[in-house]
């Protein structure tokens, strides 16, 4: 018998997370046997998956091919160091979203448990297997399967309309992108009729079916990722899921688009046109923008991460975009720190999100409330939650120590290199890209600062939150282990990068382990510490010092005496709940001086109203721009289309029989 | 790597920010008055304020959680580790790797987080008012902030701040048009971010007007001598950042003790007219509204783009 090598150990972990979803069926409603029995164990699962991952990464790549699939296509399946390190993120991630699962469902909420169940853990296995795919049938199937899965876990709730609706909207958007994903791997087959992904690597394509096979990758990954414009699906599949489900599909099934869009730019298409990266640096800076923008202003915790992740995803775009424009002028150190600053922003953004989606979910079965208005005081209730969300913000700000600015330094300092740029105009315009950069991540500051400080601070804005329980044991341990890969990931950046380097090596042909790996693991300095370093360590542990001697030498030398009375509010006599920002009055500024960028509709009460009041509802211009009238336009066509549909089976026989005809006259061999 | 004379230098630099950044505040209140003729407080009565705000209780809201107290603990080791890193007397600073420019931006993004969520604890009508403001001008300045450091980054291939007072510092003394851009830039940024007139007005306690003085309201005792102390050592980290790049003469390098000496003297004389000129500053603007501070840092962000790219078009490649 062969030893056993790391693709075997996926595979076997994938027919582990489908066995345990069938388990689920054997007793559907048995919620305390399939939450603590069967979603530990997927978690056990998720844990050898990273672990698998984390021992692989740098090793050569292992191929195997299944007996099953179509007669001349068997499944080809493959892990690479690309592969690795997604797979590397779905593990760990998927481990900490898995155990806080294990608390968190309830019964009557929504589908039965069993359905639950098979539903996550196939959506954990078809994840798994679009990063192990290789060939072009085997990729579709496991796409199809992680779509299908997830939107039926979006729909877990379905009684309500607007939870379909938003399926819906998931599910077509979905299919859309990957109509574009199939023709994309069609032309990149080049008309050779071999769909394995070693048969699109030996293709050569030229210049123009090339940039074809991007784009169609772009809108099609981009679809799935949430670039704009096809991101409407996004802000309103991510609050109709449970939480668990909205963390997986925000921290994990969003990268796995990232994880396609890398495939094919890099490794499938074999050529690189410089106007690939400014597409997509385009792209990415509008949705990141946009993102920032409609984060800060929504009311909806869960809406206010959605729109956080659209622009996470931009940024992702845009380092995508910088590491394209590099590697077409064959600046390939230069591209290897931009694709490093992806690979990082990936793990790190998979760790935080999950984190806050989490986190609301344990806000949400406290108090039965998404809306920010009706929240508010409850770290005095959920300590554990308020202080590990107040982690996951400062990384989702992109401030050190944490996480989240690792990567936005790694891609600022990509930014800087850009004017090299062997090209006229590209590098004065780069730069001030960077500028956007530096807006958007100064503004999810904004939004993080409204998510945590409108949730968890100042006083309860409903009488009933006092009835508020902190996370269960279940819950709070996947929310710690999250919180703990944030640090990680924040405090040992040159460890990590080495860790990911074989995936970079394995693109660009080199990567950046060797430079930094120079200055040991404290120090990042990608290039030359004369250059550019970031000592997180030490950062961490100069701030921890001076907070620790400085309260100590406040007692030693004076004193440590508190007292505690009403708030003092310039003497204002009224601090009842009701004084506070609302959600809305938080974001004003931001709505005043963006106002061209959102489409409101506001109610202002006249001096003789009754009972005044006032409204603002702040919604998306591309529903009106693009998709309402894409839907007229889909409306009419089928309006035309029922004329030739009589109701009769003659008549749809003759049609049938037309067809053939036709298609005899055309087809001649 | 690291060396004793570096270690002591760097200590000696944090101590003398401690010491002097009450000082810069007191002066530029001193220079202030004497400019709108009022009778002027003693130049040490930020040290007296400090010692009587440590001595007093604190007195908390009811509603005041656990991260109120924590914050004002951030917020000054986020300034001192700003000051630690920033050259003022010399450049060897063991402490400057941990943090380049980009990450200094984060240390200041760190400490507004933390104040502005300290403001929003209680839950008053003000606090959150506060929050909301800072958080506004914060997401204005920082991207302005950037833009002024890539352009002192493209000159000097390096956003390590030594490296770059190092850079500017050995040029010839000639006005450089992106430099100059990016100075004033830094300028506006400066104001905006330490709470000064035309932006905010750390004098007042009129309602409607305030930002800073808004989020720390419900702070007393040693928490807001804390805060006090943090705000007047981001002036002053504000304050040698922006000497460092645009001024950067006589800051002393490696191995260079009789230069460290010397640039005691030289530093309090270029902070006492750093001081005046921000008195002055004060003096001949007006407050603006704060819908006006967009404009007043959009103004700020133009110029420093202009910087860069009159950098990237006009200036020759090093």
């Amino acid at each position: 018998m062969p030893p056993l090598i790391s693709i075997d150990v996926l595979l076997i972990a994938a027919c582990a997370w489908l066995a345990i979803g069938l388990a689920g069926m054997l007793a559907p409603r048995r919620l305390e046997f399939i939450s603590k029995t069967l979603f530990p164990f997927g978690s056990v699962v998720s844990f050898i998956v990273g672990v698998t991952a984390l021992f692989f990464l740098g090793d050569e790549p292992q191929a195997t091919v299944l007996a099953i699939g179509l007669p001349t296509l068997p499944f080809h399946l493959r892990l690479d160091n690309l592969a690795a390190v997604f797979v590397l993120l779905l593990g760990f991630v998927s481990f900490g979203i898995s155990v806080y699962a294990a608390g968190y469902f309830r019964k009557g909420e929504g589908a039965a448990p069993g359905l639950l169940c098979i539903e996550y853990h196939l959506f954990l296995a078809s994840m798994l297997m679009v990063l192990l795919a290789d060939d072009a049938y085997a990729f579709m199937v496991a796409w199809e399967g992680m779509a299908l899965s997830s939107f039926l876990l979006v729909t877990t709730d379905h009684r309500h309309e607007a939870i379909r609706r938003a399926g819906y909207l998931y599910l077509l958007i979905a299919h859309v992108g990957a109509i574009s994903i199939l023709l994309s791997f069609g032309v990149m087959t080049g008309g050779a009729g071999d769909y394995t992904f070693a048969g699109m690597r030996a293709q050569e394509l030229s210049p123009f079916w090339g940039s074809a096979a991007f784009l169609l990758a772009l809108v099609g990954f981009g679809a799935k990722a949430g670039l704009v414009p096809v991101h409407v699906w996004l802000p309103e599949a991510h609050p109709a899921a449970p939480s668990p489900v909205s963390a997986m599909m925000s921290g994990i099934m969003l990268k796995t688009a990232i994880y396609g869009l890398l495939r094919v730019c890099f490794d499938l298409v074999g050529t690189t046109i410089w106007w690939w990266g400014v597409v997509a640096m385009a792209i990415g800076l509008v949705t990141a923008l946009f993102g920032v923008l409609y984060s800060t202003v929504q009311s909806d915790m869960k809406r206010l991460l959605a729109y956080s992740s659209i622009e996470n995803i931009g940024l992702l775009a845009v380092g995508i975009g910088l590491a394209l424009l590099f590697h077409s002028f064959h600046m390939e150190i230069l591209a290897a720190l931009a694709m490093t600053a992806v690979f990082y922003h990936c793990l790190a953004h998979a760790g935080f999100k999950s984190l806050l989606f989490l986190c609301t979910g344990s806000v949400l079965h406290a108090t039965h409330e998404r809306s920010l208005g009706r929240l508010g005081g409850l770290i005095h209730r959920m300590p554990w939650v308020a202080w590990l969300a107040l982690l996951g913000v400062i990384a989702s700000a992109g401030l050190p120590p944490l996480s989240g600015f690792v990567s936005e330094w790694l891609l600022l300092q990509a930014f800087l290199f850009s004017p090299g740029l062997p090209h006229s105009w590209l590098n004065m315009i780069v730069p001030v890209a960077a500028a956007v950069i530096a807006l958007v991540a100064a503004m999810a500051g904004f939004a993080m600062v409204k998510f945590h400080g409108i949730i968890f601070l100042g006083q309860m804005r409903e009488p009933n939150l006092i009835h508020a329980h902190d996370a269960g044991p279940w819950e709070r341990a996947g929310l710690v282990w999250l919180a703990v890969l944030t640090v990680l990931l924040g405090v040992l950046p040159s460890t990590l990068i080495g860790l990911i380097d074989g995936a970079t090596q394995q693109l660009l042909g080199t990567g950046l382990a060797g430079r930094v790996a120079e200055h040991g693991w404290a120090m990042l300095a990608p290039i030359s510490p004369d250059r550019a370093s970031y000592m997180p360590m030490l950062f961490l542990a100069t701030i921890a010092t001076v907070l620790l001697l400085a309260r100590w030498m406040v007692r030693r030398f004076y004193h440590g005496r508190t007292r505690r009375s009403d708030a003092w509010d310039c003497g204002y006599f009224f601090q009842g709940p009701r004084a506070q920002d609302t959600a809305e009055g938080f974001s004003q500024p931001i709505r005043r001086i963006f106002e061209p960028m959102f489409r409101m509709e506001r109610h202002f009460p006249s001096i003789r109203d009754e009972q005044p009041y006032y409204s603002v509802k702040v919604e998306d211009h591309f529903w009106y721009w693009l998709y309402l009238p894409v839907a007229r336009v889909a409306d009419w066509v089928s309006g035309l289309i029922v004329r030739i549909q009589g109701g009769r089976i003659a008549i749809y026989l003759l049609y049938s029989f037309l067809t053939l005809l036709l298609l005899l006259l055309v087809a001649r061999p | 790597m690291i060396s004793i004379s570096g270690l002591l230098g760097q200590l000696f630099a944090i101590a003398l920010a401690l010491v002097l950044a009450p000082l810069l505040t007191g002066w530029v209140n001193q220079c202030r008055a004497v400019l709108q003729s009022r009778s002027a407080p003693p130049l040490l009565q930020p040290y007296f304020m400090l010692h009587k705000l440590f001595r007093k209780d604190v007195v908390m809201a009811h509603s005041a959680s656990s991260l109120f107290r924590t914050a004002p603990f951030v917020i000054f080791g986020c300034m001192l580790l700003a000051c630690a890193i920033i050259p003022s007397l010399s450049t060897d600073l063991p402490f400057a790797p941990a943090a380049d420019m980009l990450a200094l931006v984060g240390v200041f993004g760190l400490a507004r987080i933390f104040i502005s969520l300290a403001a929003m604890d209680i839950g008053t009508s003000f606090g959150s008012l506060g929050g909301r403001r800072e958080m506004l001008i914060g997401f204005l300045a920082e991207p302005a902030l950037l833009m002024v450091i890539f352009t002192t980054a493209m000159i000097s291939q390096s956003t390590s701040v030594a490296t770059i007072v190092e850079t500017l510092a050995h040029r010839d003394f000639i006005i450089y048009p992106s430099l100059a851009f990016a100075g004033i830039a830094f300028t506006m940024i400066s104001l905006a971010e330490n709470a000064r007139v035309p932006v905010d007005n750390p004098a007042t306690h009129l309602e409607l007007t305030m930002i800073h003085e808004a989020m720390i309201l419900e702070y007393s005792g040693r928490h807001l001598a804390l805060i006090e102390w943090a705000a007047s050592l981001k002036l002053y980290a504000y304050s040698c950042l922006g000497l460092a790049l645009f001024f950067p003469w006589g800051i002393a390098e490696k191995d260079n003790f009789l230069g460290l000496i010397g640039a005691i003297p030289l530093l309090l004389l270029k902070l006492g007219i750093g001081g005046f000129v921000l008195a002055l500053i004060e003096t001949v603007n007006a407050k603006m509204r704060i819908f006006r501070a967009p404009e007043f840092l959009g103004t700020a962000f133009l110029l420093a783009v202009l910087g860069l790219l009159v950098r990237l078009l006009l200036e020759t490649r090093v």
